[in-house]
């Protein structure tokens, strides 16, 4: 397997959610995953680029920088980093129904990250940003016929 | 993305359509809660037969539906969800609030 990467580089506007998911979905399909395992990385990375838009910059503008590695086994690894303000506590930030918006968001994000993938990895520095690591191992499928 | 708004008597449907995220849920927001609102349904049926893509933004629009529909009484129900949709659900618990129906 040729360890395949992209970088990106995307303006942190909800416009770009779509776009972000869409593109590392589209990259993560060289791997032949699943239509299940593709839906598990685009909810992921829908989830980690929402709240780098919602969070890291209150909804002002930013930038967003994505990567996306295929390395051994059959894994993809993402990674979602911002230059925003950064998490106060990432423990209670990753609990299931923890937000600091309130309002319409579910407070479900890092649950659902850490649901459809093997691995989630948070660093953040208060006023310097946060990046998010994801990995999702894709099953491996062998076709009889060859 | 799009909704579509039917009313049956005491029953108000939103079919919604198209990916929802946290780009397109306050449309679909808007839209479900005038419907809502102009109606005053007893139930309040959202069907996502032709929602393609949904991330936990979903969850937090149905858990404000249900808190709206608190208040009078009315029932929520989620119909035709595809598996996608429903795994999102699932982990939120979501079958507590709502009658789920057509997880396939």
């Amino acid at each position: 397997m040729i360890n395949n990467k992209f970088n990106m580089t995307i303006l942190s506007c909800s416009a770009n959610e779509s776009f972000a998911r869409a593109t590392v979905s589209a990259f993560a399909s060289q791997l032949d995953p699943t239509i299940e395992e593709i839906s598990d990385i685009k909810t992921a990375v829908s989830e980690a680029v929402t709240n780098a838009i919602v969070h890291a910059y209150n909804n002002g503008f930013g930038k967003i920088y994505i990567s996306a590695e295929l390395i051994e086994p059959n894994t993809i690894k993402i990674k979602i980093r911002d230059k925003g303000k950064g998490i106060e506590n990432i423990e209670k930030a990753m609990e299931p129904l923890f937000t600091t918006v309130g309002g319409e968001r579910a407070g479900l994000g890092f649950a659902v990250m850490m649901s459809f993938m093997d691995s989630v990895k948070v660093r953040s520095n208060l006023g310097k940003g946060t990046s998010v690591t994801l990995l999702k191992k894709i099953s491996q499928r062998f076709n009889i016929n060859g | 993305m799009s909704v579509e708004i039917s009313v049956t008597g005491e029953v108000v449907t939103a079919y919604l359509s198209g990916e929802l995220d946290h780009h397109t849920a306050k449309q679909m927001r808007e839209a479900i809660d005038t419907a809502v609102e102009l109606n005053m349904p007893s139930l309040l049926v959202l069907d996502f037969s032709n929602i393609s893509f949904m991330d936990s933004s979903g969850i937090g629009l149905v858990m404000g539906r249900y808190r709206n529909l608190q208040k009078t009484g009315a029932s929520l129900h989620i119909n035709a969800t595809p598996p996608n949709i429903y795994k999102v659900f699932k982990l939120a618990g979501i079958e507590r609030l709502a009658k789920m129906e057509g997880g396939n």
